[in-house]
């Protein structure tokens, strides 16, 4: 029988995808032939909600654009209202929000790192990746307040500042992490499973690379030395020395490699940080009303150059805000990586380029039906509410904690 | 300081015969120019080709009141950003596509046309983006004067949602 084309329609829900997205692949047997994405299923309008908010409403507001790089976003807004207003924010304030970054830089890698073990059938590299996830999250939560969604931000610095009792606990997590992530690139070298599942698929090469606009690990993959850190220095990048990862395998284990290097990198960026950051104010006041004016703001974030614009007319709200997140870039390459490829590959292609989705927070809120009252649970009563829960329902775990300790001790 | 861009803001400057006051430069890697529709394309494949702006960032539209304007953000490989605006009038506001050149164009030309009414040119047939199929036609966001509740008193056609589905179903 001759082969015939096949159109698949995955999304706009599917199983494989984390976020509304719809994918037409036409395939010729196990190979994509042809494919086109839709978009749009998760645009909330963010950018006309802007023009009628104040510009302190509306860094919160784009800090929501993403639930994994949230201060990606709040910083690249707020440095083009800076930038209008001729606002110059204190070393200190640029010191702390550049520090934010890193480690937004190091969980949302860690996070990726999960996602690519588990699109390939690796899950314990997800269950290893994620639990030292926790320890940053952990920091974070200690500097901010929060796991994801910071508000660390405000226009003219920082909300927080750091304490010297802070400092030693950053770095020993930071020691941590950098010995776990030794052992990852060590995994991600040697380990012959994962490097020939993801060697040569998902081929993006330089010169597409460039053609198509890729940004972020996706395009340094590919070999193209670019990073807005080094390229177009905001923050106190500038004064930070860090090597920009590329690499030449232009495929998704050329992707694992540089989001591992950039880890390594994040981590002496962190050292560095907490070394070099001066003591005095962490912010400027803000006027209420923003002059009249337009700048364009770029950083690196996790998955790659984001871009906002903004211009000012004079008032508490901005004319018109302008976001360009690094997913919109990267998306019309995927189309191209996934071309010739096999339909079993298009998971981890897709998470190659680290789209972004919403992570959850760790306290959630419970309505009790019975008598309508709202309780918070904080993540230890979470737990032992979980473990409580599977116990009444004859699953306990109690037993077979206590033979994995016994064994633990004996070893 | 600032001698790149000052140095680009002359090339600019004499190459087209733009006004002094139509380029500023803002900042260290920073220039804003103001150019002519009818010039554009031929300052645009200069700026690319002949100056190096070969990073398209993001294209910005914008609602200018009688006109729509467009902002093209491109930048060098060095970090310098070339930001060139143009306007085009609102009741005519057609301009050519760029994603011949830059491929990602294509999402945020169709991100123009759907936000602001934006006619772009030469942009190849595909899906369009950011809005649902069945979007009611003439409702554009981005515009000032359309406000959230506008949509409510426009009846919504649920139309092309239903052909994207049959053609599935006819090649499968």
């Amino acid at each position: 029988m001759p082969e015939r084309e096949v159109k698949l329609t995955i999304g706009p829900q599917h199983p494989m995808l984390k976020e509304p997205e719809s994918f037409l692949l036409t395939l010729r047997g196990e190979k994509i032939t042809d494919m086109t994405v839709r978009l749009g299923y998760n645009h909330r309008g963010i950018e006309k909600a802007c023009e009628g908010r104040t510009y302190i409403q509306d860094m919160y507001l784009v800090e929501r654009v993403c639930g994994i790089c949230s201060h990606s976003h709040s910083t690249c807004f707020i440095q083009a209202v800076e930038e209008i207003a001729g606002l110059q924010v204190p070393k200190r304030g640029l010191y702390i929000r550049t520090l934010i970054s890193e480690l937004e830089r190091i969980h949302s890698h860690l996070l990726w790192l999960g996602v690519a073990g588990h699109e390939i059938g690796f899950d314990t590299l997800l269950m290893y990746t994620w639990r030292d996830r926790e320890l940053v999250m952990d920091i974070l939560a200690l500097l901010t307040g929060n796991r994801v969604n910071y508000g660390m931000n405000t226009i003219g610095g920082v909300r927080r500042d750091i304490t010297a009792e802070q400092i030693p606990q950053i770095l020993s997590t930071i020691d941590t992490l950098e010995e776990r992530t030794k052992y990852y690139v060590q995994v991600g070298t040697q380990e012959i499973t994962l490097r020939e599942r993801l060697s040569g698929v998902g081929k993006l090469s330089k010169e597409d690379a460039i053609h198509l606009g890729a940004v972020g690990p996706t395009a340094r993959a590919s070999g193209v030395n670019r990073d807005v850190r080094h390229d177009d220095p905001y923050a106190v990048y500038g004064e930070l020395s860090f090597n920009v990862i590329t690499d030449d395998h232009s495929d998704v284990y050329g992707r694992t490699l540089v989001r591992l290097g950039e880890l390594m990198e994040a981590y002496k960026l962190v050292r560095q940080i907490l070394k070099q950051m001066p003591e005095g104010p962490i912010v400027v006041k803000a006027p209420r009303k923003i002059p009249a004016g337009q700048a364009i703001s770029r950083y690196e974030a996790p998955r790659g150059e984001d871009v906002h614009y903004v211009k000012a007319n004079g008032s508490d709200k901005p004319e018109r805000v302008k976001v360009r997140a690094p997913t919109l870039a990267n998306v019309q390459v995927v189309a191209h990586m996934l071309k010739d490829g096999y339909l079993a590959d298009t998971p981890i292609v897709i998470a190659a380029i680290d789209p972004c989705f919403s992570c959850t927070d760790r306290a959630i809120a419970t309505t009790n039906i019975d008598n309508g009252r709202t309780d918070r649970m904080d993540w230890p009563t979470l737990r032992t509410y979980g473990i409580d829960w599977y116990s009444k329902q004859g699953i306990d775990f109690a037993e077979l904690n206590r033979k994995l300790r016994t064994m633990r001790e004996s070893n | 300081m600032l001698v790149e861009e000052e140095k680009i803001k002359q090339q600019l400057a004499e190459r087209f015969g733009l006004p002094a006051e139509k380029i500023t430069v803002q900042r260290e890697r920073r220039i804003w120019a103001d150019v002519q529709a009818a010039e554009f394309g031929e300052i645009f494949d200069y700026a690319v080709d002949k100056l190096g702006f070969v990073i398209l960032a993001t294209i910005t539209g914008l609602d200018e009141g009688p006109t729509l304007g467009v902002i093209y953000h491109i930048a060098r490989e060095s970090g310098i950003i070339l930001n060139l605006h143009v306007s085009v009038p609102k009741d005519k506001p057609v301009i050519k596509t760029v994603s011949v050149r830059f491929p990602a164009a294509d999402a945020y030309e169709r991100e123009m046309v759907d936000l602001l009414g934006m006619q772009v040119e030469g942009l190849p047939p595909g899906n369009r983006y950011p809005l649902p199929d069945g979007w009611p036609a003439g409702q554009y966001p981005l515009r000032k004067d359309w406000k959230s509740d506008t949509l409510g008193k426009t009846p919504v056609s649920p139309e092309s949602e239903a052909s994207r589905g049959e053609e599935v179903k006819e090649d499968a």
